[in-house]
């Protein structure tokens, strides 16, 4: 562990901002703010969107680094930063500000939890799509600024669809807003855009609005087993040239069972896994879809024979509610992260008909290097292919930097891109974690130049070249 | 005009790419907004490389550079308010690839919205984003305008169907954004890019997703006698969590000048209608017709009728995407507003709009999308009458005034352009536009592409400006 020191003027100005209770100093406390191994010197926990102002302006005349933080569920994704004075813990915004079910609409602050969130809107048979990974934990403001995508974005697309703005604090300490409150919205530039996925690089996320969705009526799900991926994959092109618009559409591979199956995969869903809907050395294609009793039918009927037309040795349709096996597809990266102590994930995007190539580079890659993987593709062409080395070992870190390494190579051969997203805090300086240097890194860099000239927030997480 | 550097713009590009003669330069001093201004010259570029270089002769002669699609904007967003060179792209027209299997098209610039719709009909795919304008609008325009259309409040605006853009920056740099995969990684600089209205770059080539055409589609006409059952009812559809794919209101008033244009069968005697579609598989777009048609009536609505074919069906759209072609017959000028407001509150601002039209003293024909909220209330009058003009611009920013109230936006989809700049700090704190400003400024630095568009100068704002004004005709599409 290696910690940052900072005088004790420094605290005692946070106090003066937030209140001695809502500053953290003491080692037990800060531990909780590890992000790869570094804790920062200080917590700092403000109530509102003023005082997230004043902290980041103190910071910035201090040249203190500073990384915002929510549930801390995807503080591991990317680089660790390259200076960690303060963590800046957003979880005391946690209003919500307006929610206007007649207009579906919604202002929240940025600390809210997301399953507190469905709790409001559930009154109104509302929902947000958005069930990320550690859906029970993660703030809004946090899997904003993480970027991760969720099953839903099958039908509903991801956060970027239905983001109407936000609020924000730049590395200088202006507080500003972009978008609105409305479903339409063309009114300058969508700065909020930008927050996303930019892992705290260019500002502190505040408040959000968001389009709220309607419930859907009942939904069902069809599990359909293969015996390649190729089958698989030939079922998901038959549904994308149908009439069908499923809201989940994923395709797993043998070893996926084993991990859904185990205990780690109960901590993040507890009702059990139903036996024999997904076999351990079998591919699967598992689609979720909603609408009235004769729309069911139709989906569990064209389903079916699109599935035996690609060749299924089975296939389950499940009834009632969201079955469980919904909830580990939404957790498949905690699940992963969880079932071996140096987790490797690789997030893999081509375009839909290149994803079979993509999966046959990826496991070539993982099994002539011996390593044990499972895999999660969406039927958009993006994949999530986990290395599960056992340890933590050289041995293993060289196997996983030539396997990761080969399937960027891949992808890019494919016209499409791979990022590691999670990898053991040990072996990130040996990871290309963002992939090859990119075209439009110097466009990049002057973007963090806008938002946040001194360098002070998250630095370098967002790494080379940023 | 510099004449060298005309030419060295016509040495480049060839004359019969470069006019610069007053009554040639005269059709570029409008788009579809009120507002006018007259470039120096006009180019039209071919290629990705004359693009770049016009951009090095615009640096080089320190002139203004302004992009144009096909002019339909509805903000002066294609004027060269500072005068200099407009670059028009309708030369670079071409779809460069269809991929139908991974549903994606990339086109240049100059291409129409229906002509890609119309390229990829047969494989059953379209391009979604579908402005009134589409038959003259194109996808560099539509790009730049972050453009909407009737059936944004299912299948979303622009910026959900692009993936990639190439263009080239102010400062002379190609570059290039997103990706035909997904989550391209790093900053969304697309997101930023797309609906920067031609102040960020010249945008040279677009990827867009293609989506697959809906199996079923029924087409609704709601008829009411009163404005206010028509408000109830999208206020009462939106609650019930229905979307319907389009939800479009026109009133009496704009109904009449439809009818007169186009012939589609809509009632003469009512107070307004809901054009109202449903799309999906079979089973699910008889349901929702009967639900919407249901909430139709329990609020009065005088008769639903369905559109028994595709006939009919074109029909009915004939009458919504030529309305503003109907208005422009009837008045030598109209006024369109674009305000947004949230839905709930409809009722309440169709009324008030009507007390502002009493007020002032102008007919205001309302045809909009109502099912999102977005506004558009057309205001009548005579652009040779200087007074005139004045009241519309107050009425209309009475309007937009009671947007804000209500929670809503100044502009849904037509952009801030040249015509909204001044009502920016109504939405937005120093601030909040501070920030925009120095994001233009990273990307374009002089601020010789697009000068004094969408941002307030700093000094002086508040003025209005007030010139001769061009008689409407009837914007084609
Ligand atoms: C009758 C009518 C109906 C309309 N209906 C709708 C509607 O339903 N929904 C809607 O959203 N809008 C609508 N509009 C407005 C208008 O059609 C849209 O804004 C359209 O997208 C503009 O496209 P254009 O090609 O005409 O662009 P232009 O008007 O030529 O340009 C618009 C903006 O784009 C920039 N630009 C154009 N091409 C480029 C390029 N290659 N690189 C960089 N910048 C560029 C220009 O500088 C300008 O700022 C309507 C307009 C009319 C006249």
């Amino acid at each position: 562990m290696t910690s940052s020191a900072i005088s004790p003027n420094v605290t005692s100005r946070l106090s003066e901002i937030v209140g001695a209770a809502n500053v953290a100093s003491d080692f037990a406390q800060l531990a909780t703010y590890e992000i790869d191994r570094k804790l920062p010197a200080a917590a700092v926990r403000p109530g509102s969107g003023e005082e997230v102002a004043e902290i980041v302006e103190f910071a910035a005349s201090e040249k203190l680094a500073l990384v915002p933080t929510g549930a801390r569920t995807k503080l591991g994704i990317g680089y660790a930063p390259s200076r960690y004075d303060l963590a800046l813990d957003t979880t005391r915004l946690n209003k919500v500000i307006a929610y206007d079910p007649g207009d579906l609409t919604l202002s929240v602050e940025a600390g809210v939890p997301l399953a507190k969130l469905a709790q409001v809107l559930a009154e109104h048979r509302q929902f947000l799509p958005l069930p990320v990974p550690f859906v029970n934990r993660t703030t809004v403001g946090g899997l904003i600024a993480a970027g991760v995508d969720s099953p839903l974005r099958q039908f509903y697309g991801t956060a970027r669809d239905f983001l109407l703005g936000m609020e924000y604090v730049t590395g200088e300490g202006v507080a500003a807003k972009s978008g609105g409150r409305v479903v339409k919205n063309v009114t300058g530039y969508d700065i909020h855009k930008l927050m996303i996925g930019a892992l705290g690089t260019l500002g502190v996320i505040t408040r959000v609005n968001f389009k709220t969705f309607p419930m859907p009526l009942a939904t069902r799900g069809c599990i359909a087993r293969f015996a390649t991926a190729e089958n698989a994959l030939d079922m998901r092109h038959r549904i994308a040239q149908s009439a069908l618009t499923p809201l989940t559409m994923e395709i797993v591979s043998p070893g996926v069972a084993e991990l859904f199956g185990s205990d780690a995969a109960t901590r993040y869903e507890r009702a059990p896994m139903p036996a024999n809907v997904i076999s351990n050395n079998e591919w699967a294609l598992t689609t979720g879809y909603a609408g009235n009793e004769q729309v069911l039918d139709r989906y569990a009927k064209d389903l079916q024979s699109m599935a035996k037309e690609s060749g299924t040795t089975g296939v389950t349709i499940l009834a009632e509610k969201l079955p469980p096996a919904w909830a580990r597809k939404r957790e498949f990266i905690p699940i992963a992260l969880a079932s071996s102590p140096a987790t490797t994930i690789v997030k893999m995007s081509v375009l839909p008909m290149r994803m079979k190539e993509a999966l046959a580079a990826a496991q070539r890659a993982a099994e002539s290097n011996n390593l044990r993987w499972a895999a999660m593709a969406r039927g958009l062409g993006i994949i999530y292919f986990a290395i599960l080395p056992s340890d933590h070992t050289e041995e293993y870190r060289q196997q996983v930097a030539n396997a990761t390494s080969e399937m960027q190579q891949g992808c890019a051969k494919l016209a499409g891109h791979a990022t590691i997203p999670w990898a053991p805090a040990q072996w990130k300086n040996t990871l290309q974690i963002w992939g090859p240097a990119r075209p439009d890194a110097a466009q990049m860099q002057k973007i963090k130049s806008v938002f946040d000239p001194q360098n002070i927030l998250s630095p370098d997480r967002f790494a080379s070249p940023l | 005009m510099d004449s060298q550097l005309l030419r060295d713009l016509k040495s480049l590009l060839g004359s019969e790419a470069v006019l610069h003669r007053p009554e040639e330069l005269m059709l570029y001093e409008y788009d579809g907004s009120v507002e006018v201004a007259r470039p120096n010259c006009v180019v039209f570029p071919r290629t990705t490389a004359d693009v770049l270089a016009i951009v090095k002769l615009a640096n080089q002669y320190q002139t203004p550079l302004v992009g144009r699609g096909a002019g339909t904007g509805l903000s002066g967003g294609a004027l060269a308010r500072k005068g200099g060179i407009l670059a028009v792209f309708s030369r670079m027209n071409r779809i460069l690839e269809i991929d139908i299997e991974n549903q994606r098209a990339t086109v240049q610039p100059g291409v129409v919205n229906a002509d890609l719709s119309a390229a990829v009909a047969n494989a059953g795919l379209h391009f979604a984003p579908d402005p009134s304008s589409q038959k003259a609008c194109t996808i560099g325009g539509n790009v730049s305008e972050n453009s909407g259309g009737p059936h944004t409040l299912a299948y979303g605006v622009t910026t959900n169907h692009v993936l990639s853009l190439e263009a080239v920056l102010p400062t002379g740099e190609l570059i290039r954004i997103g990706s035909s995969a997904l989550d391209s990684p790093g900053y969304d600089l697309l997101g930023l890019f797309v609906g920067s209205e031609g102040t960020l770059a010249l945008i040279t080539e677009i990827t867009v997703k293609l989506t697959r055409l809906p199996e079923a589609v029924k087409t609704l006409l709601a008829i009411f006698d009163t404005l206010d059952d028509t408000t109830e009812t999208v206020v009462d559809i939106t609650a019930r969590g229905i979307t319907p794919a389009a939800c479009e209101m026109l009133d009496g008033w704009t109904l009449r000048a439809v009818e007169a244009y186009v012939h589609a069968g809509f009632p003469l005697d009512c107070a307004a209608v809901l054009l109202l579609e449903v799309d999906g598989v079979a089973e699910a777009v008889q349901q929702h017709a009967e639900e919407v048609a249901d909430i139709c009536r329990a609020h009065h609505a005088r008769e639903v009728r369905v559109a028994r074919d595709a006939r009919e069906r074109d029909l009915l759209w004939k009458g919504r995407k030529n309305a503003f072609g109907a208005v422009g017959r009837l008045s030598p000028t109209y006024y369109v507003q674009d305000g947004v407001i949230p839905r709930t509150k409809l009722p309440a601002t169709l009324r008030r709009i009507n007390e502002i039209g009493v007020k002032y003293g102008f007919q205001i024909g309302n045809i909009f999308h109502a099912g999102d909220g977005n506004l558009h209330p057309l205001i009548l009058f005579d652009a040779r009458d200087e007074a005139q003009f004045r009241g519309v611009v107050a009425a209309a920013d009475e309007i937009i005034q009671f947007c804000i109230e209500m929670g809503g936006s100044i502009t849904g989809e037509h952009g801030v352009g040249m015509e909204k700049d001044r009502l920016m700090p109504l939405l937005f704190s120093e601030a909040d536009l501070d920030v925009m400003r120095n994001v233009r400024a990273a990307f374009n630095p002089q601020g010789l592409l697009n000068p004094d568009k969408i941002f307030p100068s700093k000094k002086g704002c508040g003025e209005i400006h007030v010139r001769p004004l061009p008689l409407a005709g009837a914007p084609s599409a």
